[in-house]
Formats: structure tokens, sequence, C-alpha cells
């Protein structure tokens, strides 16, 4: 495909899905508007308009639109590609996640059957008057969950991922150092250390880092304080783009709220909020048997968390929406899962009473990726719409099976990858004693390290996730607490011995360590 | 020149883990409290006993306490407002721009204490300020008690006629004061998380009030109520909305064991700093490293600043939703009791930092030394304030401004190098 036509086919792509869009209501009626100005002249209307766009910021607002559909969606492959190939474009993989989600599926339904509860239902009217006045408080609510389990847990997840199998590469050699060691087994196209440099470049050694190059003995007139101001000159700009390469050497905390709604492209409009109203709604009005594993998800994981149990409440509020949010369907079109469907009970077949499933019903991993942001956001639809953005750019991808780069086979791998090849003594003796590194640092990975390392270092993780538009770099830290603690693992004797030593990550500082396993280590 | 460099022997009359392990660690000897013993860790009754007049005896140049005689001045509730309100006086006659007020006639930099009266004795004065604002809350707190014992909210006169009647006997003077209570505007707008009603437990170290040297332990903590926050009437009742004391909170339906409900002071930084900005936050933890400086600088002229005793206060804060900070209590024996893992060791810490400073190598004390640790043996105290430091600088400093470094307990962020932190105002 040549780059014109694939250009062609982007341009045609994103205006088709700006076209209808409330921005473009909006330049159309900032256009309007400024016919009365002066300055625009009938002879040279076009030119007058744009410049007139221009300069009250609205072609930024324009950009910024463009940029984020840049960033969320893929290039088309070729324009006869059909549209599971945007999803996924290798079939084993296809066949592998419709496996895994019917699966679930067939979970949830004997759920149900045992139960007997549908998986929809319209609540009572007093049922959802209670609740409607409970809602900024469900997390003192205690209805009996005993008999909700969870749906699977990680280790299932990752037992799925151990079996998938290129049916077109057979590997009848026997596992020696010459092939992969791990528990990942397909040949997916990972990153080396060399290809990692170039593409974290502004991690390097010479370059100013926020979660370094602030600390205490640092004075600020080296490199913060310059920082702050570049950062602060960018949110005046209100430039997605330049705030996207920005946050590659960290945010400062006071500004990181408004630089990530600027890079995730969201400005909290009216019309935003009356969707997060409209879905409090939907959830008044309806229950879903969801919710349960929700509330249970939540009591087990956020409740019990040092930093996150203060938010209990809003995690409530932001996945009860989240889980009735058609919205998020748009983003099955590049993602491998497609989400089974339900029918609110006694409406089977009607479109308008369809509800679906995201295929994580797993909650914790969404619950994990909820509370940090409540550090940031304490309004609850704009909570919701970073979250909502947060998780159909990046979080979706790390629980559904695909060969995407920042896909979690892809995380799994390019980590195997890296500590075989830089740490090979390590991960041979931890592979002899039965620990394989991947068992211990798969549950990081899914929940992309979040209630496992300090919030603020969290962020600073987060951070460089939303720079760089890829999840590699949460493999990368992986590798990286794997060589910082190697002395110890070294000595360990057993796979509980292996856990003990990484079961606390809580005193980590990321950047230094993401900044001397890619920088600083003799490869 | 010491002639003899036996091991430290040690009582308590607290029996407590964080307490005994750390004198364990140091190789002391417990001995009991007829014994000759160097160094004491007691409850308040004890130290009455050691200092009053009838039980009292004189203690030895190698023998420290961690308490102060009257330490009450500063940790009795109504002792801490006569004395706050005193020094403002004080100021305020000395044309001290520090006493300073708005045109609403409020202190500016002074008013960190919410209105409080005495009770039965203040109780015509109370009723005054109570008609200027008669939808008001206040809380009502026994000066003797601890824990949150005794306390209640009341928004009506009639709820707290049993003190207006004693106040109109000539006799009330005979009231014991365990009966006395405080009575003070209750802040109705605290700064919410979550929804949630906190407060703020911060440790501070006083080696002599004269001159005042003072540490701030880095790692406080903030206390969350397990009931979202109300300020209606209907739940003036209900304490597990108002009251933060773990004592109260633990016995609540939704007490986590866990976390105890406790975040630590640099998780609230971050979220402050996050969600409302640097400056305001910098600003707020300056003002709290203020409140406490001049709470302290408030009693030190009526302590008894013998020189065999230190202690470690546990000062509570409230702030409010304009991120102001108010200072509630102070307690002269935090407490020692573990709800959490995490708590266990930071107790632990604390006790250990403080033995460190208050001990200096561990070895038998000498009261007469300077009280001037080196800064290796902080651990996680930080200088807070030390008067023969900011004397030292000169009086060319101006009053008003108060750069104040912020030390939240995320950064040690010493800008004045070799300096201590937080002199540079006075």
């Amino acid at each position: 495909l040549d780059p014109d036509r694939g250009l062609s086919l982007t341009i045609a792509r994103v205006v088709q899905r700006l076209q209808g869009s409330s921005l473009h209501s909006q330049l159309e009626r900032q256009a309007r508007g400024s016919l009365h100005k002066p300055e625009i002249k009938l002879e040279s209307l076009k030119e007058d308009i744009k410049e007139f766009l221009k300069r009250s910021g609205w072609e930024k607002k324009l950009q910024n639109a463009v940029y984020s559909e840049l960033n969320v969606f893929p290039s088309p492959c070729h324009p006869a590609a059909p549209p599971e190939h945007i999803k996924e474009p290798l079939a084993y993989m296809r066949k592998a996640q419709g496996s895994w989600e019917k699966r679930i599926l067939k979970s949830l339904n004997s759920m149900c059957t045992e139960l007997s509860i549908p998986l929809a239902q319209k609540r009572p009217a007093n049922e959802q008057k209670e609740l409607l006045n409970k809602w900024n408080e469900m997390g003192t609510d205690e209805p009996d969950l005993s008999l909700f389990r969870p749906v699977y847990a990680p280790k299932d997840f990752l037992e799925v991922l151990m079996n998938l199998r290129n049916p077109n590469c057979e590997n009848g050699e026997q596992p020696s150092f010459r092939n992969h060691l791990g528990l990942i087994q397909v040949p997916l196209k990972v990153k080396d250390i060399s290809e990692l440099k170039e593409d974290f470049c502004e991690l390097g050694l010479n370059i100013g880092q926020l979660g370094i190059d602030d600390s205490a003995q640092v004075p600020p007139e080296f490199f913060e304080n310059e920082h702050v101001r570049v950062g602060q000159k960018v949110l005046a700009e209100q430039d997605s783009a330049a705030a996207q390469q920005y946050v590659r050497q960290g945010c400062p905390t006071a500004l990181r709220a408004d630089l990530w709604a600027l890079i995730l492209n969201i400005s909290n409009q009216p019309e935003d909020i009356l969707y997060y109203e409209q879905l409090k709604s939907n959830v008044i009005q309806h229950n879903l048997l969801v919710d349960s594993l929700i509330y249970k998800d939540v009591k087990l994981t956020a409740s019990n968390d040092d930093y996150y149990f203060v938010f209990e409440d809003y995690l409530y509020q932001v996945l009860l929406c989240f889980s009735r949010d058609t919205s998020v369907l748009e983003h099955f079109t590049y993602s491998s899962a497609t989400p089974p469907k339900s029918y609110i009970q006694g409406k089977l077949g009607m479109e308008e009473y369809a509800v679906f499933y995201p295929p994580n019903v797993n909650y914790n991993s969404f619950i994990l990726s909820v509370a940090p942001l409540c550090f940031l956001y304490h309004e609850p639809s704009k909570l919701y719409q970073i979250f909502r953005e947060m998780y159909v750019r990046f979080f979706f991808r790390l629980h559904s099976i695909s060969s995407h780069p920042s896909g979690i086979v892809s995380l799994c791998l390019l980590f195997e990858t890296l500590l075989q090849t830089h740490l090979p003594q390590l991960f041979y003796h931890l592979r002899e004693i039965g620990a394989q590194p991947l068992r211990i640092s798969f549950k990081w990975m899914v929940r992309a390290f979040s209630g496992y390392l300090a919030t603020d270092q969290l962020l600073l993780l987060w951070d460089r996730i939303l720079g760089y538009n890829s999840l590699e770099i949460l493999a990368v830290l992986a590798a990286a607490v794997f060589a910082f603690r190697a002395v110890n693992l070294m000595e360990v004797t057993s796979l509980a011995a292996a856990e003990a030593v990484l079961a606390d990550l809580s005193t980590l500082k990321v950047m230094p360590l993401l900044q001397i396993f890619l920088f600083a280590t003799v490869t | 020149f010491r002639i003899m460099a036996g091991k430290v022997k040690w009582v308590t009359d607290i029996e407590k883990s964080v307490l005994i392990n750390n004198f364990e660690k140091r190789g002391w000897i417990q001995v009991a409290e007829n014994e000759d013993w160097n160094f004491y860790w007691m409850s308040v009754q004890t130290i009455r006993n050691v200092f009053s007049v009838e039980t009292g005896y004189r203690l030895s140049d190698d023998q420290i306490v961690n308490h102060f005689p009257n330490h009450y001045e500063l940790t009795r509730k109504d002792l801490m407002v006569k004395n706050i309100k005193r020094y403002r006086k004080e100021l305020e006659k000395e044309g001290s721009p520090l006493a300073e007020k708005d045109e609403n006639g409020k202190y500016i930099y002074l008013d960190f204490v919410p209105v409080t009266f005495m009770l039965p004795a203040d109780y015509n004065l109370f009723v005054e300020e109570f008609r200027k604002n008669p939808s008001s809350t206040w809380i009502m707190k026994p000066c003797g008690k601890a824990q949150g014992k005794g306390i209640f909210l009341i928004n009506k006169l009639s709820q707290i006629k049993k003190w207006s009647r004693d106040s109109k006997t000539s006799s009330f003077v005979s009231q014991s004061s365990k009966e006395a209570y405080v009575i003070s505007l209750y802040i109705n707008n605290p700064l919410l998380i979550g929804g949630k009603k906190f407060d703020l437990r911060l440790y501070v170290l006083v080696s002599t009030y004269r001159p005042l040297r003072c540490y701030m332990y880095k790692l406080g903590f903030c206390r969350f109520c397990t009931v979202k926050y109300t300020p209606s009437t209907s739940e003036l009742d209900n304490m597990f909305v108002h009251l933060t004391n773990v004592a109260i909170q633990k016995h609540g339906d939704d007490y986590n064991h866990i976390h105890g409900g406790k975040w630590t002071v640099s998780n609230l930084r971050l979220y402050l700093e996050s969600t409302r900005g640097k400056e305001v936050t910098s600003k707020l933890f300056d003002e709290i490293h203020w409140i406490i400086v001049q709470s302290l600088k408030a009693v030190a002229p009526v302590m008894n600043n013998d020189k065999h005793c230190f202690e470690c206060y546990g000062y509570d804060i409230i702030i409010d939703d304009k991120l102001k900070p108010w200072l509630i209590e102070v307690n002269a024996s935090p407490s020692l009791t573990s709800s959490t893992a995490n708590d266990r060791i930071l107790k632990y810490n604390l006790i250990n930092d403080t033995l460190n400073i208050a001990v200096p190598n561990g070895e038998i004390p000498d009261c007469k030394w300077n009280k001037s640790p080196p800064k290796e043996v902080l651990g996680n105290y930080e200088v807070l304030y030390d008067e023969e430091m900011a004397q030292s600088d000169g009086p060319e400093r101006d009053l008003r401004s108060r750069p104040g470094q912020s030390t939240g307990a995320k950064g040690n962020r010493a800008r004045d190098l070799g300096k201590p932190v937080l002199t540079t105002w006075k």
C-alpha cells in the first residue's frame, strides 16, 4: 500500500469520525458567527475564516481532535482488509480470543442460573429511589455477595496465554538457550534494548526527568523550575501533541490532571456531563448481574488498599456507569475482543434493551486502573471520562488476546525476552527452581502496576504511558525490577521465596530503575 | 568525663511493644521504679507524682523522663486555649506585627484555634457568642479526657443547660476539674476527601522550651471517618460521622483493619497538589508548621523547662474546605497502640527516632548536655524550630514574610543548605 493511498485513507477515516461530532457543530457555529466580524471579507472568505479559527484557538482544538483520532485508531492496513483484520490481523489470535470470551460468558451464564439471577433486569421503583439516595455512599452497603465469585483470576488468563500457539510455526526443536525459555511461545516481534533506547530516548541519562531530577538533593534551578514553566506554557497553548511530548519527562503534580486531560482530549463539555448523568440514570433503572461482581471486586481490592480506600465510593460510580456505556463499544473495532451481548429480561432481541459486557468482567484490574485517577480528578463526570478514554486507548489491551505491541501477549513476551537476554543467569536460575519470572510479573503488568507501586511513582509511570502512547514501558519496568533485586533472587530456592523477594514494590522509584535498565546496564 | 560506661537502665509503666522493643534493641536493662534508673517512659499520672509537692523527688543528672512537669499547660484543652489567648494579648500589647488583626477584628496570623469557652466559668460569654449565630454548631469536650470520650455536639442552648445552672452558684470553684468542659465552635466545613472527614495526626518532639527546640516527625497521618460526612442536624449524634478518633471509628461497621482508615501525609500532599495546585498546598503545610510553633511559643514562658525532660506530642489538626488548618488539641501521651501493621512500623520508628534524639548515642544520659543532636541522628524527624539558630540569624529578618520551606513527608527539601529547615520565620 503506497504511503499516499494510506494517507488519504487515514484522512478519510478521521474526517468521517469527526463529521457530525459536537466539535464539528461548534466549528460551524463559530464560523457562522465570525461572518459579522469586520476582518471577514467576502472576497477572501475562506482564508479569512480559517485565519479567524486559527487566532481564536479553534484550529488548535481541531488539531487536538485529529491528533487524538490518530493516536487511538490504528492506520488502515489495506483498503480491502476486512474489519476483523483491524481488530486483529492474526487469525489464530482472533480464534483464541473468541474461545476465551466464550468461556467467560459460559461462566457468567452458569452463575446466573445457579443464583437464579438474570443478567439484567429492571429495578423496582422503590429500589431505584433508594439507590439514587445512596449514590454517593454505595460503599456502606453490605449486600450478600458470598455467592458471587470472580469470573476468573489473573493466573487463569495467564494459562490461556501460555497455551497460545501459532499453527503456522512448527517448533520441533527442543527448548535450549537458542529458543525462548519463557512461558509465552508465540513468535511475535518485540523490541530489543537498542530499539527501546531509541523509542524511549527522552528517558536518557543526560535528559532531565521528574522522578529523578526533582529529588531533594537536586537544586530546582537545574531542571525542575524550567520544566514546570514549560508545562504551564504547554497548557496555555492547549496543544495535545506538545503535551504528549512534554509528559515523557514527567508531569509536575500540580499540572498533571490538566495535561492528561489535554492529551486524552477531554474537555468536560456540558454534553459530556449530560451523558454521564444519563449513564447514572441507567444504573438507577436497571440492575445488572455484573454490578454485584463489580461491588464484590471493589470490596476485595480497593477497600483494603492503603491508598485507594478513601475513594471507594467513586469507584462504584465510575464502574457501574462504565458497564452501561455503549460508546465504549466503538473501541471494539480495533480491539480483538467482541463483547458478549445480553438483553434486559423480557426484551430479547430488542436492540435498545441490549446490554454489552466489556470482555473483562473480572473487574479488579479495572478498579485498580480507576483508583489512581481519583488522586487527580474529583469531579465524577470528568473522572469518568478520563478513565473511559484511558481504557479505550490503553487498558483494554491488557485484557484481550491480540498481537498488538501493547497487548498483554507482546508485553509478556517482551518482558521475558529482555530478562532472558540481559539477565540470562537469573532467568535460568529462576526457571530451574520452578519460578518462571512471568508468573510473578504478570499480575503487575496486567494491572499496569496499580496497587503495587506507591501512588506518586505510579503516576510518574503512567505519565510515560501517555507520553509514548504505548504500554511497553510496563514490560521494561517489570524487567528492571527483577534486575534491581537480582542479587536476592539469585539466592532463593523456591517460587514462594522468589515471590517474597518481589512482594513489596511500594518503596521502588520507577524512573531510576528504568533509566538504569535502559541506559546504564552493560548489554 | 564518664566514670562508668554501663548500660542505660529503663523503666516504663506503659506496656507497649513498640516501646519495649526499642529499649531492648539498644541493649538497655529493665529495672523497677524504685531502683536506680536512667530512663523512665511514664504515663501522665506518674509524671504528676514525680513532680508533685508531696510525693515528688529530685531527679539526678543521669535521669531522663518523657514528659515536662506541667505539660498540661499545652495538653489540657482549656489551658491550651487560655495560654494561646494570653500569648496573643501579650503580642498585641507589645505591638508585634504577628498580632495584627483584620477589619473584622480577627487575628490574621494567630487565628488558628476555633472560638472556645470554658464551662461553666465562661457560660455567659458563651451564650453571648452563641446568640450572634444561633444556627451554629458547637462541640463539647471534657477537659481531662481523651480518645473522644464524652464528646458531643450541640446546636441548641437547652442541650447544655446543666452548665448554666451550675455557673449561677457561687461555689462553682469547688467543682472538680474533671467535670470542666470546653465548648468550641464546631468546624462544620471540614475538607472532605472521597466525601469523608479526616484529621491530621502529627508528632512533634520538644527537647527544650527555653530556648525552644522542636522537631516534626515527617511521617504523620490522616485519620478518616468511615461514614460520609454530613453537616445535617439529624446526624449530629452520629459520632462515626464527626469524630475521627480511631478509638471511636474502630467500632464502626465499616472499619477496616488493613489500612485502619489512615492515609500518610505524603498521600494527602500528593492529592492536594494534584487537585488544588502546588502553591496552596505548600501554603497549607507552612501554616500547619506555623501554628505548631506558635502553640509551643505560647506555652514556653509558663513551662517548667526541667532539663531532665523531653516530650513527644501528638498534634491533632483539622483542615477546613478553604484549606485553613485548625489546631484542635495536643496530646501528651499519643497512643502507642498499633491498629494496623503499617501503624506498628510507624510507631516503632517514631519511638526509635525519638530515643535517638533524647538519649544521645543510647548511652547513660547527662541532662546537662546541650540538647543539640547532630543532623545524622534525626531519622524521620526534621527540625521544626530552633530558637537559638533563628536568633543567630539576626534581627533584620522580616517577620511577615514567611518563605517557610515545605516539608511534606514526600521531600526533605533543605534548600537552606546546612541550616535547619523552617527557621526562616521567628
